[in-house]
């Protein structure tokens, strides 16, 4: 049985580790309650942006599209990967680069093995996994993280529009963690540019034939940049709500080991406590009945 | 016709309309009842909606896109 020093030693440390990590619980869940009201605002309004975006498409399909929307064989693919500046937020990281490496697999094996498979990362451990596995990292924004607003977020968006328009990729897509509620994150990987036309609602629509004011280009123009700035932001505030979700509850659960971790040991050092003592008095009896013999 | 009044920040309307009148970009203009499907952006200026009962109500806005479609308008301000 290990000595009592040595138990007592790891308690005080297990215990001050639980402090450690009880205290971040409570910082993410602090975080966690402020991203989740500001995602839970934008999603509306970004869900009938995009509803309104994807039946003009498609009631403009096969007339003048814009370049945004126009389908395009992906043979240039930028892929930007969500993930955090800050470990500690359970698989949070490592699913993001999972998630990036079947996507990849399932299509853009090609593209990957003709090296015109390009990355953005946008989060430190995103990006130190992605060049850990040797694929091709354009670029990191990892800035951005420590200060999401719709005016950052437009100039990385503008970027990303220049790019497309300039033919330097044909293929945009995001990888992120979508947030459904603190313990649970998705997912997802979306296809960024070209904009993709609804196809569930697109058939019943195509025939709507809408009045455009002040003119067809004009709407095109303006709401497809607002649109597109719009997801990215979405995207953003999403992982960034997902981040601090995932870490609350990895948090949660190393509080939880600690808490039964310090039980195990302080039962050890009872139990270790106990025989000493019990040791001590069979030596004390036993030396007593010694002298009277 | 239904009416839904979106913002970046939260959903300030949602309802049964008879009348809304829209600062478009090219100059102010109402849908009324079974208008035909429409895509407008909007300047800067006020709202004017009357609902079922016949209550006026003003929204200002800073900007923005319609669409009315199918006899439900959705209004996307800033």
């Amino acid at each position: 049985m290990a000595n009592l020093k040595e138990i007592r030693t790891r308690i005080a440390s297990v215990t001050t580790t639980r402090q450690v990590t009880s205290a971040m619980k409570m910082v993410s869940a602090a975080k966690l309650k402020k991203a989740q009201d500001l995602i839970l605002q934008i999603r509306p309004y970004a869900d009938k942006l995009q509803e309104i975006l994807s039946s003009i498409s498609s009631a403009l399909r096969n007339q003048e599209e814009s370049i945004f929307t126009a389908p395009k064989e992906p043979n240039k693919v930028l892929i930007v990967v969500l993930s955090s500046n800050r470990g500690l937020c359970g698989a949070f990281n490592s699913n993001i680069v999972k998630k990036t490496i079947d996507h990849i697999e399932e299509n853009y094996f090609l593209q990957y093995k003709r090296d015109d498979l390009h990355f953005l990362a946008i989060g430190k451990q995103g990006e130190k996994h992605l060049r850990s596995l040797n694929l091709r990292v354009i670029g990191e924004e990892n800035a951005l993280l420590d200060n999401i607003s719709f005016e950052n977020t437009t100039i990385l968006t503008e970027r990303l529009m220049d790019y497309f328009k300039a033919g330097k990729y044909d293929r945009i897509d995001i990888v992120y963690n979508q947030f459904k509620n603190a313990a649970v994150q998705i997912l997802t990987a979306k296809q960024f540019l070209p904009i993709k036309p609804d196809e569930k609602r697109s058939n019943d629509i195509i025939l709507l034939d809408y009045i455009f004011e002040p003119s067809k280009e004009t709407i095109i123009e303006e709401l497809i940049p607002k649109s597109l700035k719009t997801q990215f932001y979405e995207v953003l505030l999403d992982s960034n709500a997902a981040e601090h979700g995932a870490r609350m509850t990895a948090m949660h659960q190393a509080t939880d080991n600690a808490t039964s971790l310090i039980d195990d040991l302080k039962l050890t050092y009872n139990k270790a406590r106990q025989a000493a003592i019990t040791e001590e008095i069979l030596e004390i009896t036993s030396g007593a009945e010694a002298l009277k013999g | 016709m239904f009416l839904e009044i979106v913002t970046p920040e939260k959903k300030i309307f949602e309802g049964e309309i008879t009348l809304i009148q829209l600062p478009g970009s090219k100059g102010t203009f109402a849908i009324l009842d079974h208008h035909a499907p429409i895509v407008s952006t909007l300047a800067a200026g006020k709202i004017r909606i009357v609902d079922t009962s016949n209550r006026t109500r003003y929204f200002d806005v800073n900007g923005g896109i319609v669409e009315c479609k199918r006899n439900s308008i959705v209004v996307l301000a800033e």
